[in-house]
């Protein structure tokens, strides 16, 4: 029976460019460093304070240096996205997955966002927002011509679909 | 269409078409100014005429906000001004950023009316009209802040007649309203959580002015009273008639709430599809919800009000404005029986029986209880913890009550837990997604199958080791996202599928045999 079978989501097919292992790694540093990095300077300059300042520097650095290994190789095993005739698919989070579909017929628009370190990694990311006020879908970490050939198909497939996408 | 030629003809044959908010504004604005002078004139006469410093610059801001209050409305007053045309209504306003709107009648989602004390004072309404876009900020939608009640009156019904006009639906004004205020739902309005919340807010407000007046609150003769005698009895004594007192005062707070929220309470179906709740003691409010843009219902049930049998019905409807505005117009009924909820939900989505009612929601699977009771014990051994191992060193009377907190709470939160898991369902049931979950607030919800525009599905760490997911219905109604919790990996998908067919089966893989 159609019933007792064992149902999967299948991830969608295609990974995001693996140089965005190394962007997330230059983001999650920017949070991760610069506690341990202001500890560290105060045990350098404050002599009879060291005792403290040591502990402090390993207490923040340890996390810190953990988050900044494992989110992004995990977040680059889950991270994938797919666009088909009829929808578009995206994977993301890493402790916290999500997956996300949305109908072509129910997009209303399709958006392209490089933040300065995307660009310096030559990423690009894409928006996909539908009528719902529960966030846009956003498939990060692409290369450009991917991301704008992707952005054209949505556009034209959209385009294509008749309805008010609500 | 004969009403409509007549109606566009009346507008154009007036020397000036264009409305204008009402000259009574001057006169709130006026009182607006009063308050500060008021208030003035009582501190002159409290103080004996002994004003210092501080007092006259907290009143002397006071009266100059007011009077830039009043300056900003005069000038609302003096620039704004509307027209309605056969098929598109125009507003133009502003004297510096000018502004001219202008939104075709049929793209109207919804028309609401509301009065506060001071406009009702002088006869007069605010009318806001919601085009429901959701990429604009809150104030998108076109408001007229000022204008006489019977204008209101006939420009709503104008607007909602020319929108069915264009439409092509009939007017039917034989139906009684759907639902009309009971005075014995009043035995409901205690058990709202926020009446015991209102009541510190209220405290902290009148002490904070009276602090601010340089009066101290603690140096008054009835709170000195109070403290000496909390003084002579004992401390228990004087804990538990605290606890009276706050929880008294609360629940004449919440039924206060009650009876000025709901006062005059009728929801009605109106022409042209439209649906009007109006309620309201002091400020009088009327909302109307486009009958084409619900999407389904949420019963709503916190836990008195559920040990009570009440519950709330709220509409799931696109075009409410944001959360904080949708939370207040989505309101469909205050709270009321349960099987009344469920009879006005039915009417409203013109079912025979609310999707909501079913008794048979399939539970979910085992470990979504597992999940709610790991979650009883570690809240419970956490608190215990928190007061028992800084006792340690401390004093051997916090780890005593460390302990004794946790097997306290045990018991209640595991009741908790069960109690969740009891309340966690989903179905399909016709034209609806059904879900059910929450303890402290019990939340049931319809959701049409088609207004579901997307599905976003959330695996915690835990839910993957469990094999659970949440599955997130997204939609343009409501709050966008309904969830149905912690639902069997491979049920949740087959719901998902089977709720719309076509969007999530290519990505499913099935593999057969579950045994």
């Amino acid at each position: 029976m159609v019933r007792n079978d064992e149902l999967r989501l299948r991830p969608p097919r295609n990974r995001v460019e693996s140089r965005a292992i190394g962007w997330w790694t230059l983001q999650s540093s920017l949070f991760a460093l610069p506690l341990p990095i202001v500890f560290g300077v105060l045990y350098l300059f404050i002599p009879p304070a060291r005792f403290v300042f040591v502990w402090a520097f390993f207490v923040t650095l340890v996390p810190g240096i953990l988050y900044m290994a494992v989110m992004p190789l995990w977040r680059y095993r889950v991270h994938r996205w797919e666009t088909t005739d009829t929808a578009v698919y995206a994977a993301s989070g890493w402790l916290w997955q999500r997956w996300r579909v949305v109908p072509l017929s129910r997009i209303q628009t399709v958006d392209t966002m490089r933040g300065p370190l995307q660009q310096l990694f030559g990423l690009s990311g894409v928006t996909v927002t539908s009528a719902s006020a529960s966030g846009a879908v956003k498939i990060n970490g692409l290369d450009h011509r991917v991301a704008a050939e992707m952005v054209e198909q949505l556009t034209r497939s959209t385009q294509a679909t008749p309805g008010d996408a609500t | 269409m004969t009403s409509e030629t007549t109606a566009g003809r009346r507008a154009h044959a007036a020397t000036d078409p264009w409305g204008r908010l009402n000259p009574r504004l001057i006169l709130v604005n006026l009182s607006v100014v009063a308050a500060p002078l008021a208030l003035y004139g009582a501190t002159h006469a409290v103080t004996g005429g002994e004003i210092n410093l501080q007092v006259l610059i907290t009143l002397g801001s006071f009266l100059i906000t007011c009077l830039v209050m009043a300056g900003i409305s005069l000038m609302r007053l003096l620039t704004t001004r509307y027209l309605l045309t056969d098929d598109r209504i125009e507003l133009r306003k502003g004297l510096l950023f000018r502004s001219h709107r202008s939104v075709p009648v049929d793209r109207i989602r919804s028309v609401d009316l509301t009065a506060n004390p001071l406009h009702r004072v002088f006869g007069l309404t605010s009318l806001e009209i919601g085009t429901g876009e959701h990429g604009e900020s809150a104030g998108a939608g076109l408001s007229l802040d000022g204008i006489s009640k019977k204008d209101a009156d006939e420009l709503r019904r104008q607007l909602i007649e020319r929108r069915s006009a264009g439409r092509g639906l009939t007017v039917d004004e034989t139906d009684g309203p759907i639902a009309e205020m009971d005075w014995a739902w009043l035995r409901y309005a205690p058990l709202t959580i926020w009446g015991v919340g209102g009541v510190f807010v209220a405290v902290g407000t009148v002490y904070r002015t009276l602090y601010e007046m340089k009066i101290d609150p603690l140096e008054l003769g009835i709170v000195k009273d109070i403290e000496d005698r909390f003084g002579s009895v004992p401390l228990w004594f004087g804990i538990l008639v605290t606890v009276l007192v706050i929880v008294i005062i609360g629940v004449i707070g919440s039924t206060a709430t009650f009876i000025e929220g709901w006062s005059g309470y009728r929801l009605e179906r109106e022409d042209g599809g439209m649906f009007r709740v109006r309620r309201g003691m002091l400020v009088t409010r009327s909302v109307t919800i486009e009958e084409r843009r619900l999407r389904g219902v949420e019963v709503a049930e916190p836990l008195l009000l559920r040990w009570a049998g009440g519950a709330r019905l709220k509409a799931v409807a696109s075009g409410l404005g944001n959360d904080e505005e949708n939370s207040s117009r989505s309101r469909l009924t205050p709270p009321v029986p349960h099987a009344l909820a469920l009879a006005v939900a039915a009417d409203v989505l013109a079912e025979k029986q609310s999707p909501t009612a079913l008794a048979e929601l399939a539970p979910h699977p085992r470990a979504a209880l597992r999940r709610r009771v790991n979650l009883a014990l570690g809240t419970a051994a956490l608190t215990a913890a928190l007061l028992a191992v800084p006792g340690l060193w401390l004093t051997p009377v916090l780890v005593h009550t460390g302990w004794i907190t946790g097997l306290v709470l045990l018991p209640i939160l595991l009741a908790y837990a069960f109690d969740a898991y009891r309340n966690l369902g989903s179905a399909i049931q016709g034209r609806y997604l059904v879900a059910r979950s929450g303890t402290f607030a019990r939340r049931t919800v319809a959701l049409q199958r088609e207004g579901i525009i997307g599905w976003s599905i959330t695996r915690s760490a835990f839910q993957r080791r469990a094999g659970l997911l949440t599955l997130g219905a997204t939609t343009a109604a409501g709050t966008g996202v309904y969830k149905v919790r912690d639902i069997a990996v491979s049920d949740g998908l087959a719901l998902a599928d089977r709720a719309v067919p076509q969007v999530l089966a290519q990505f499913i893989e099935r593999r057969p045999g579950r045994g």
